[in-house]
């Protein structure tokens, strides 16, 4: 299983780095200010460049995946989620993959018995494991606002409140933190065991899964077991947000293996498939509306084309037309 | 049964011997290590060298999927890769696809063809990874770098062969897309890899056979204008003997109101022909002013399984000669592709049609305002509307011989969404229809397995699996309901899926929606109906009828 390992020791060495330059060779500018400053910007422009360069291929057919009962006679009705014939419904839909994974709602596994016999199961897990993943870092990310701002927006300590009302431990547990870990325990265990996922997935997909991991664990254990210096943080953070180039306090270093694989992340992002972000917003088959025969789409390449007209068919066959009873043009 | 599969217990046994990643079995070797096969049954064969210098395309010669040496021309891999970039400058779609997908593997068992035959190859995730990891290599910047660790492979003339079996195991059918939470289209990635592969010479006699015939000759089959006169006069005749019912089609007869057009499978191939029968009682029945054109007398379209320029020049016929005819709109028959290509590509590549009107039923006065740009309406809208306004006589008890379900093609289910209107229309022409089960009906479709060009006799043997999931949620309503009529609105699937019945379900026979509804039809001053458009006995239903032969 080279294809788990190397991503795994790969995800190690990044979390080793800043913890060895950190404590023994006192590099804490370097990882606390230059590093995730280059990493926002690579992130940002990459994610920027790469969008641009979708939006500047042209969509020239309108090749919507229909899921529903298109728009037609009156008293048909119309799917309007699965095939919609507008640009809002289009947009409703594209929401409905964003926010709750609608496609992979649809999910089924398919078995083969005896028979020969196909069966098909209901399986909700991917998409229940993909949708606490995503919506766990979404929280998460969120709650990290409050070291961005002095004083964080209302609905942050709401959520921060929300996520934690369970006060397991001192400081109190997040929810979300355990539920990030069970989904990528999951999405990583699926990949090994089930022998459809092993054979189709490559380094570059357990990557990102393991720095997540990373990520996640170094996060945790700044807040439940090795506790770092949050004032200092919080003064970095806010310093880094309003383009202050300081240099941090004394942080442990066990933070800036956290804010490295983040920053490794950010740079990783953009070029990778994590662009599926950005991507799924822009997918043809689901993004246009199902109003092709109503609306005339265009495509910006077309161009008259040369085909066989009738008048060299006619000319080809005039004979045996006539002979056939069938009006020609020319006699 | 063809030399090209093998027997069906044979087949039967290794789907329950074999193991398969589908079956849990864990791949000793990852994908690119696995060698490409060629075997009697699983290739079609190579397009003919005359065939190519028809219509102009690359690289005529002999050869076979199973030589050693392909025969590629000189600077092969740059063909590739510039046809490549070419288009991923032309299509937002290939470059998006080749980028976002993160192997989640939902699409992995929604695949016929993987479910036929086990093959990781056939997962639509792999399918596209065959293209995408020549992608990588060549083209976005940082995966170049890192080879290994982003799965990029260069391109050699083995990747060929692979894209050659594997892009021809896929029929364009879309299911992928519906589960695939990006929505990602393997069929557009399919559709480039033929490209390139076109470009190059490797190629499938199966389809530029009928491309070629249909730029010449107007249709697939190459039907010459006083043939196909001919043929459907002598549908006439057997309507005549029938139902005692003379019909009247007209052939390019300028000023008709309606041009009508549909696959030339309908005029030529059994069973399409019943439907054609069909169409012909129907039209006479409601007095439609329609006519028939010998020029634009094909409504499929191989030009899609080939290029989109093959596409876009075989498409053209249809309004040009809707043009000459000053016809007012056009009616389009049963088929697949042929809506796939009318529906969400025509009007794009060959309109606007502004010299034709927004479509109107003569007898209903309904618009079809979902048609009112590309001016083109399926036959089931237009016969649901007419059923729906009490327009018809008919009688559903003429179908009682058959125990019906209905097979949902896919580029009409996921490439148009008309689901409801063919389901309306054989309610009221039948008594006793019965649904698949849910996860194989609609946009959950199955294929025939056979579609997108790859319904040739030498391919059986990956027709029959590729059919299997199809044929076994019909083999359920066949066991739960004695279903013995499989009804569907596809010229391709009616000449593809009475061999997977015959191989699957002896028994169960393959229908067109307007066969049955031109069996349902009581037309005026018709002598009493004893037999189907088949000359079956339409009384009462036979136990294990056969007649698809």
């Amino acid at each position: 299983m080279k294809k788990v390992f190397i991503p795994l020791i790969m995800v190690a060495l990044l979390a080793l780095i800043p913890y060895v330059a950190v404590t023994y060779a006192n590099m804490s500018y370097l990882f606390g200010v230059i590093i995730p400053y280059a990493a926002a910007f690579i992130f940002v422009a990459g994610f920027l460049w790469r969008l641009f360069d979708w939006l500047r291929r042209p969509v020239p057919f309108p090749i919507v995946t229909t899921c529903g009962q298109e728009k037609s006679l009156d008293w048909v009705k119309q799917n309007h989620l699965e095939s919609p014939s507008t640009r809002f419904g289009a947009a409703v839909r594209v929401l409905s993959e964003v926010l709750f994974f609608r496609s992979l709602f649809r999910n089924t596994k398919a078995e083969l018995h005896t028979g020969p016999e196909l069966v098909y199961a209901s399986s909700k897990w991917l998409w229940m494991g993909g949708l606490a993943f995503h919506w766990s870092l979404l929280i998460i990310g969120l709650r990290h606002a409050r070291f961005f701002f002095l004083e964080p927006p209302a609905f942050i300590a709401a959520l921060e409140h929300a996520d934690s009302f369970l006060e397991l431990t001192l400081p109190a547990f997040f929810m979300t933190d355990a539920i990030v870990l069970a989904a990528l325990t999951f999405l990583v265990a699926r990949r090994i065991r089930d022998a459809k996922l092993r054979i189709i997935s490559l380094q570059t997909d357990f990557f990102p899964l393991f720095l997540i991991g990373g990520i996640v664990l170094a996060g945790m254990g700044m807040r439940y077991l090795e506790k770092v210096d949050i004032l200092s943080i919080k003064a970095l953070m806010m310093g880094l947000v309003s383009f202050s180039f300081e240099a941090p306090g004394e942080i442990g270093a066990l933070f800036f293996v956290h804010l490295f694989l983040v920053s490794m992340l950010a740079i990783y992002f953009p070029f990778s498939k994590l662009m599926h972000a950005g991507a799924i917003f822009l997918s043809p088959t689901r993004n246009l509306a199902n109003n092709s025969r109503e609306k005339l789409h265009r495509n910006p390449w077309n161009k008259p084309g040369k085909f066989r007209t009738y008048a060299e068919y006619e000319d080809e066959f005039r004979e045996k037309m006539k002979k056939a009873g069938l009006p020609v043009e020319k006699d | 049964m063809s030399k090209y599969a093998p027997r069906k217990a044979q087949l039967a046994r290794e789907f329950l011997e074999k193991p398969t990643p589908l079956k849990g079995a864990r791949a000793d070797r990852e994908w690119w290590e696995m060698p490409v096969d060629f075997h009697d049954g699983n290739w079609c064969f190579p397009g003919k060298p005359e065939t190519l210098k028809e219509i102009g395309f690359p690289n005529p010669r002999k050869w076979a999927a199973t030589d050693e040496d392909w025969q590629l021309p000189d600077g092969w891999q740059k063909i590739i890769h510039d046809g490549l970039k070419e288009r991923l400058k032309k299509f937002r779609s290939l470059k998006l696809y080749l980028d976002a997908c993160v192997r989640c593997g939902a699409c992995a068992d929604k695949c016929h063809f993987f479910l036929g035959t086990g093959d990781p190859k056939n997962m639509p995730v792999i399918r596209a990874e065959l293209l995408r990891s020549v992608y990588r290599n060549d083209f976005p910047m940082v995966e170049k770098i890192l080879k290994g660790f982003s799965g990029s492979r260069k391109l050699t003339a083995e990747v060929i062969k692979e894209w050659h079996s594997y892009f021809y195991q896929c029929t364009e059918c879309r299911r992928c897309s519906v589960f695939c939470p990006l929505g990602i289209d393997t069929a557009e990635i399919t559709m480039v890899a033929r490209e390139l592969l076109n470009l190059i010479g490797v190629n499938n006699n199966w389809i530029l056979a009928p491309v070629a015939n249909c730029n010449r000759t107007g249709n697939h089959l190459g039907i010459e204008p006083h043939t196909f006169v001919q043929n459907i006069m002598s549908l006439v005749d057997d309507i005549e003997e029938l139902t005692g019912i003379t019909v009247n089609p007209t052939f390019n007869r300028k000023g008709a109101e309606i041009l009508f057009i549909t696959p030339s499978g309908d005029v030529f191939g059994d069973p399409g022909v019943y439907t054609m029968m069909g169409y012909l009682l129907l039209f006479h029945h409601i007095g439609l002013d329609y006519t028939i054109s010998t020029y634009a007398s094909e409504g499929g379209n191989f030009g899609l399984f080939t290029t989109n320029e093959m596409m876009k020049k075989l498409n053209a016929k249809m309004y040009h000669e809707a043009e000459r005819l000053k016809v007012k709109w056009i009616l389009g028959g049963e088929c697949g592709h042929m809506w796939r290509v009318v529906h969400q590509y025509m009007a794009t590549m060959n309109g606007p049609a502004d010299f034709l009107e927004e479509p109107v039923s003569p007898i209903t006065g309904t618009k079809f305002t979902n048609a009112a740009s590309t001016k083109m309406v399926h036959i089931a809208e237009f016969t649901a509307d007419l059923i729906k306004h009490g327009k018809l006589k008919l009688d559903p008890s003429r179908n009682n011989h058959l125990r019906t379900t209905f097979h949902d093609s896919c580029n009409v289910s996921r490439g148009m969404g008309m689901l409801e209107e063919p389901r309306f229309v054989l309610n009221s022409v039948c008594s006793s229809f019965n649904e698949m089960p849910e996860n194989t009906i609609r946009e959950k479709t199955f294929c025939c397995g056979s579609g997108s060009g790859i319904n040739a006799e030498e391919f059986m043997e990956m027709r029959m699996r590729g059919g299997f999931p199809r044929a076994n949620a019909v083999r359920t309503v066949k066991k739960q309901h004695q279903v013995n009529a499989l009804v569907t609105i596809c010229a391709i699937d009616r000449a593809t899926l009475p061999p997977l019945m015959r191989y699957w379900n002896p028994g169960v026979a393959v229908y067109g929606l307007h066969e049955l509804v031109g069996n349902a039809l009581v037309m005026e001053g018709e002598t009493p109906r004893t037999e189907d458009l088949r000359e079956n006995p339409m009384a009462v239903a036979e136990e294990g009828e056969d007649d698809d032969a």
